[in-house]
């Protein structure tokens, strides 16, 4: 038997797999069990409506996929009213990710998240725009990534997971800065920005323009985000980027991170996740390994394992 | 192999391919074993395929299929149009191959438990998608829409009654087609009418059906990322009874709409 029970922050998760935000919804149980997740994730919820990005959305690489989604949905209230009584039909601990244009509406949903049943975390999607920053990405930047975190914390008392971007310039400093504001977790990482065009009409191939990389071309990328991260914070990080293998969240658990989430590989493989951990239960069971947590940081400096 | 049914609604399902054969020019026709999935499937509804020929090549992503022919010997079939390197791939799989099934998805044609005689409007691999209708029960008078008689696919369609629109000799231009459908409603008016393939042709079915006062349906295509209604790609312009418009995802609310709520493409 494996152990596979993974602590994160005040939560307990029975393992450590779950889905990544915007890949994901109820509509799975329709293929796979989703009681056998670790946790669920719910797409970013925003305080309003929201009616997403100009068509394509998507857009496919080599090995990976462009996406500019734009976030739609019914806003918060709607969430509350009509996705929250379907999510608590399961069994898995509902991690809710949360975006807003501001700090104070940040402030305002987390509350409201908060007198929500059913909610077990809260995942502040940071990488949204900061429409009083000229719409630049909280998560851009060590202060204004802070502000947005200190908000969500002083507003409630949920654990609190914060998911990074790789669309700045020292992630590390931004992740020391949310750990400061109150994170308890940390979620590493969204996509990072890229571009396809379309060489018969000269235009981007979203509709959108730009939009963020997923999927196993931004594997390598994400792994080094949190192999840095892991180094610069001591609170637990959930790896994400990338990953459609047990071998793969084998390598992000190894780089650092305590759990993982599993996202573009759900489409390709609707019932990646369970295949992700199948496999990492084989693996540990092939090494001799009790407790999948004896894999976290496996691969960090000797220095960094010292210290703790 | 597909075999005993898993519990859950949709499955993914390795199928061995029974039939893989060119059809004219440009279009293929795929046929796999799938019992458990051709007992479960609906006309109108569709599968999401996995790309891969038998080397591993083919795109990152699924493609949505429709499909074209549930069999009751326990076969799936697919028509496709070979345009791109997904199909190019499914058309590389050879009789032995397994092809990557994910489905059935999506909400098929309703029809109306009183219809007795309906008529559907397709466009080139259109068909395709209305093929199904032919044996659920109506008798099926058939518009097949082509380039030219050698991409027109009548026996692939499988309705002995159809007319036949060419854009070769000009028979498939809109105001040829509204000439058409009009005789067919004032001499032997269906019950419902159903459509694919084609925006000018929907529009023309659209307005025909809403002055004859004649329900339908039409199924549309989309881009599709996870087929399952989770990522939000596939949405279209969808107008409600009170004449709200808002997204609806093909892959989730769809394919199929109904004619007078789906919205031009």
């Amino acid at each position: 038997m494996v152990r596979l029970a993974t602590r994160i922050g005040r939560l307990t998760l029975a393992n450590p797999v779950m889905p990544a935000s915007g890949t994901f919804g109820p509509e799975l149980a329709e293929v796979m069990d989703l009681d056998r997740l670790g946790a669920l994730v719910t797409k970013s919820v925003t305080p309003e409506a929201r009616l997403g990005n100009a068509l394509p959305r998507l857009a496919e690489t080599e090995n990976g996929l462009l996406n500019s989604i734009g976030i739609p949905g019914k806003g918060l209230d709607a969430f509350v009213a009509q996705a929250m009584p379907e999510w608590r039909r399961f069994r898995a601990p509902l991690v809710v990710s949360l975006s807003a244009p501001s700090v104070a509406e940040f402030a305002h949903a987390a509350a409201v998240l908060a007198a929500t049943p059913g909610v077990a975390a809260i995942e502040a999607n940071i990488s949204c725009p900061n429409l009083e920053e000229d719409g630049r990405a909280f998560a851009m930047l060590p202060e204004t990534a802070a502000a947005a975190v200190a908000a969500v914390r002083a507003a409630c008392a949920l654990p609190l997971w914060v998911k990074l971007s790789p669309n700045t310039a020292d992630i590390a400093a931004v992740a020391r800065a949310c750990e400061a504001a109150g994170a308890e977790a940390l979620v590493v990482a969204n996509t990072i920005l890229g571009l396809a065009i379309d060489i018969e009409t000269a235009r981007p191939k979203l509709g959108a323009g730009m939009g963020g990389l997923s999927g196993p071309a931004f594997k390598p990328i994400a792994l080094r985000l949190v192999w840095q991260c892991a180094q610069a914070v001591g609170i637990p990080i959930i790896g994400v980027g990338g990953i459609s293998t047990a071998e793969d969240a084998v390598e992000f658990l190894m780089a650092g991170a305590s759990a993982v989430q599993v996202g573009t590989a759900s489409f390709v493989q609707p019932t990646a996740m369970l295949d992700v951990l199948d496999g990492l239960v084989a693996f540990c069971t092939r090494r001799g390994i009790g407790d999948v947590a004896q894999l976290v940081g496996a691969a960090l400096p000797r220095e960094r394992l010292a210290a703790e | 192999m597909d075999t005993a049914p898993s519990g859950f609604a949709v499955a993914q399902v390795a199928c061995p391919v029974l039939e893989s054969v060119a059809v004219g020019q440009r279009y293929h026709r795929l046929v796999v074993a799938a019992p458990g999935l051709a007992a479960r499937t609906r006309p109108g509804q569709f599968c999401h395929l996995l790309c891969r020929d038998a080397g591993g090549s083919g795109p990152f992503l699924r493609r949505p299929m429709s499909v074209w022919r549930i069999g009751a010997d326990g076969t799936l079939g697919f028509l496709l149009h070979v345009k791109g390197r997904g199909t190019a791939a499914l058309a590389r799989l050879r009789p032995g191959d397994a092809l990557d099934v994910v489905g059935p998805l999506g909400v098929g044609f309703a029809l109306p438990p009183t219809a007795r005689r309906i008529l559907v409007l397709a466009r080139g691999v259109g068909l395709a998608t209305l093929a199904p209708l032919v044996g659920s029960g109506p008798q099926v008078h058939a518009v097949l829409s082509a380039r030219a008689p050698g991409d027109l696919m009548a026996d692939e369609f499988g309705a002995s009654s159809y007319d036949a629109v060419f854009d070769s000799d000009g028979s498939s231009a809109p105001a040829a087609v509204e000439a058409l459908l009009r005789r067919r409603f004032e001499t032997e008016r269906p019950d419902a009418v159903f459509t694919c393939g084609s925006n000018r042709l929907f529009l023309v079915l659209q307005r025909l059906a809403a002055e004859y006062g004649i329900p339908g349906q039409v199924a549309l295509e989309q881009q599709m990322g996870c087929g399952l209604g989770m990522c939000f790609c596939c949405v279209r312009d969808i107008r409600d009874e009170a004449g709200h418009i808002s997204h609806q995802r093909v892959c989730r609310e769809g394919p199929v709409f109904d004619l007078q709520q789906a919205l031009a493409w």
